[in-house]
């Protein structure tokens, strides 16, 4: 049946098309799109004028200096633990740069021990072993739904109050003693070998990595399996004694030793920097083992079956099929949870471990600038925060699928 | 054929399978010693529970001493003094809050937790919630501050304890809801403008830590207020507490719009609708569906993070038990006052996962793998 075209019915369509009606202006969604964002950014305009001569008025009339000035003024406060020199006749500047090597310190520390613990406890909740399974659930289950302060706390109050004094330190392991007033461990002391070592070690590391390189091209070429653990391993360990012996073979244990009120000699960590690592630690390692586990639980039980089946034994499932896979579901929740203890790290603040916000609130209290000195916080930590992110998603682009 | 010999005429009743391969026996092989390996971890984990389990119960309950009893009974009992809690429990669970009006809190309490467990049940998310909410917490203001019907008004800087961690929380979460979705649209937007001031002000929040905000709240607040203006601490580390919950659940919620088909977006404009309608009524519901699992967790983290308003002073029910056990008689017991607490948070946390992984089980029912 064919169709009749427009004089169907005999109606005639009229000959001439009006034109277009015109969109008004208000209906036309690139303009109403530039009208909302001008509007938006007035609104914010104003608000920041406002707010910027409430307070400067406010400051005038409180008396209160503006301007980063005091950085170059005498800090005057004591910091309980440094890593660098540091004397109250120090600048702030230098004080809060103390702050922010302490934060790093227990954070880097935190995070390799929280990653260690996470992962034995992840892999431990997944385990065939009902006791081991269940004995991981409940602690996983115990410390994330107890607010971190109140471990640390808990922890801090601990060490303090339910340890012995330092005369009657209770000895952990020969050499090492723990009492009220932190840990005692002995250092190893290299004297002058210490820089070759150093050198060495890392050398041991590059050269390790090469050989890795090497390793996996001959065997993609010629399908010959190097022992590249054992060679690597003793590549990382080898250039350093090799090293040591060369420079005349130093060698110094330094081990504390007991006084009647102190320890003289090894090294020691105070009871804040001890509540607060074991706490970080701890919480966080709850969180990792989570992290782990369901990551272990993405990758399909198939992709076990199939290595199976091509004959790897199990310790190679893991380590060629099941980790890789996992990894990849594993690395982004893990690095933000890196980034949580950073921030959490400022907890210690609480317990008078001298970080980045404990130094930032006391110059704060001393010199009543606060937009200062807060700013300054949250600008060294948004810097960790923004650097850590752009390092993930480096990682995830370089780790995605690549699908057709 | 039945003559041949070699054809059975009875079936012979089947074997019973290994005596070790069943029952308690065959549990204890498949799930306690599978292997050498397996055994070897099973028998060291349970010499350490032998080691460790007896003399915690004996601390914990056997040598313990309960109820209403004096120091000095604590200090010759081996166990935990759980006198401290009988003795402290009224300024631990209601900070400074008049002691004759404690009746109020309680109530007040009440009325909000039976609120969370009526909102838990699926079939009550309807629009009416919303004004139940609402009368709730007029209600539990109402109870709190008191000042009519010959209540005696009581400022907010006297409430404490766990009424002031519950109420942090919630209105935590109920203010910074409806501000997350605004900033998750604005983030999704396609105005540059609106996108970039949303993509700032998450980014910001986010990466740095709740106790700067709450400094921030506490120290530079006030310099913002024209003078006269005075916010008092409770809602000054409440806004922080919004400002930092609604960054992070707008990321929660675009995590949501994120996973909806572009199908939708395209569906809901070939209707006609505009665009605060498609949201609205195709968009948000589906995808907040999708996120509310990963809500509940984040108002976890939000209980949890609630403490930190011990820092700058604020007795919630952390820094109103260490006002407790720093009283010089009962200062020896820190530890059963922080256990104490513990139970409480961990009973709060511990319910609120369950629950989010019930409604995992429920929404994502089909879509599982083995």
């Amino acid at each position: 049946m064919r169709s009749d075209g427009p004089s169907r019915g005999g109606f005639v369509q009229p000959a001439a098309v009006q034109p277009p009606r015109r969109v008004p202006l208000w209906r036309n969604p690139t303009a109403r799109a530039v009208a909302f964002q001008a509007v938006a950014i007035a609104v914010l305009l104003v608000l920041a004028v406002y707010l910027v001569s409430t307070t400067i008025a406010n400051l005038e009339q409180r008396g209160i200096r503006s301007g980063f000035d005091f950085l170059e003024n005498e800090a005057g406060f004591r910091i309980g633990e440094t890593l660098i020199p540091y004397s109250p006749s120090d600048s702030y500047a230098r004080a809060f740069l103390v702050g922010l090597l302490n934060t790093i310190h227990v954070s880097a520390l935190g995070i390799v021990l929280a990653t260690i613990i996470g992962i034995l406890v992840g892999i431990a909740r997944l385990s065939r072993n009902w006791l081991i399974a269940r004995l991981a659930s409940a602690f996983v289950e115990t410390v994330r739904n107890i607010p971190l302060l109140l471990q640390l706390f808990f922890w801090y109050a601990a060490i303090t109050g339910l340890l012995p004094a330092v005369r009657d330190a209770v000895a952990v392991l020969p050499g090492i003693y723990l009492s009220k007033s932190g840990l005692m461990f002995p250092v190893v002391k290299l004297g002058n070998a210490f820089p070759f070592v150093a050198i060495a070690l890392l050398l041991g590391i590059v050269a390790a990595f090469a050989f890795r390189t090497w390793a996996k091209r001959r065997q993609d070429r010629t399908g010959e399996r190097t022992p590249v653990l054992l060679v690597g391993t003793g590549l990382i360990v080898g250039f350093p004694i090799v090293a040591w012996l060369v420079s005349g073979a130093p060698l110094e244990l330094d081990v504390p030793e007991k006084g009647r009120f102190t320890y003289s000699g090894g090294s020691s960590v105070t009871p804040e920097f001890l509540a607060l690592l074991l706490g970080l630690t701890i919480y966080t390692s709850g969180f990792i083992a989570e992290i782990v586990r369901s990551g272990i639980l993405a990758v399909p039980w198939g992709q076990t079956e199939a290595a199976r089946a091509l004959g790897l034994r199990q310790g190679r499932i893991l380590r060629l099929v099941v980790l890789p896979q996992a990894l990849r579901v594993i690395v982004p929740p893990l690095t933000s949870q890196y980034l949580n203890l950073t921030k959490n790290s400022s907890l210690a603040v609480a317990i008078g471990y001298p970080d980045l916000v404990s130094v930032a609130n006391t110059s704060l209290n001393q010199t009543g600038q606060a937009i200062e000195c807060i700013s300054i916080m949250m600008a060294i930590y948004l810097t960790l925060s923004l650097s850590t992110s752009a390092f993930m998603n480096w990682y995830n682009r370089r780790v995605a699928l690549v699908e057709r | 054929m039945s003559d041949r010999a070699y054809v059975a005429e009875r079936i012979l009743p089947d074997e019973e399978p290994p005596a070790a391969s069943i029952g308690f026996v065959g549990w204890l092989r498949a799930n306690l010693f599978d292997g050498f390996w397996n055994s070897m971890l099973t028998v060291a984990a349970a010499l350490i529970l032998i080691r460790f389990v007896p003399p915690l119960v004996d601390w914990l309950f056997l040598d313990a001493v309960w109820g209403d009893a004096p120091p000095d009974a604590c200090r010759e009992a081996a166990g935990a003094c759980w006198a401290v809690i009988w003795e402290k429990h009224r300024l631990i669970l209601f900070g400074r809050y008049p002691y004759q009006e404690h009746w109020r809190p309680v109530l007040g309490m009440a009325i909000l937790i039976t609120l969370v467990g009526f909102s838990c049940n699926r079939a009550n998310w309807r629009a009416w919630l919303v004004g139940a909410w609402a009368l709730g917490l007029a209600a539990f203001f109402a109870l709190m501050w008191g000042g009519f019907f010959g209540l005696t008004f009581v400022p907010n800087v006297l409430w404490g304890g766990l009424p002031l961690t519950l109420l942090l929380a919630i209105i935590g979460i109920v203010v910074a809801f409806p501000v997350s979705m605004l900033l998750a649209l604005g983030r999704r937007s396609h105005m540059p403008v609106i996108r970039a001031i949303c993509v700032c002000y998450i980014e910001l929040i986010r990466g740095v830590p709740l106790i700067s905000l709450l400094f921030m709240a506490s120290f530079m607040l006030p310099l913002f207020m024209p003078t006269g203006v005075n916010i008092d601490a409770m809602l000054r580390a409440q806004i922080a507490i919004i400002m930092f919950s609604s960054a992070y659940l707008a990321e929660v919620i675009r995590g949501g719009l994120q996973a909806i088909p572009r199908g939708q977006f395209e569906a809901a404009e070939a209707i006609g609708l505009g665009y605060w309608k498609m949201q609205r009524l195709v968009i948000l519901p589906q995808a907040i569906r999708l996120v509310i699992p990963p809500i509940v967790n984040t108002f976890i983290g939000l209980f949890k993070d609630t403490s930190l308003v011990a820092i700058v002073s604020l007795t919630d029910l952390l820094l109103a038990t260490r006002q407790a056990v720093s009283d010089p008689l009962w200062r020896a017991y820190f530890v059963e006052g922080y256990i104490f607490i513990a139970i409480i948070y961990f009973c709060f946390c511990y319910f609120m996962s369950k629950y989010s992984q019930y409604l995992e089980r429920q929404f994502y029912t089909g879509q599982t793998r083995n």
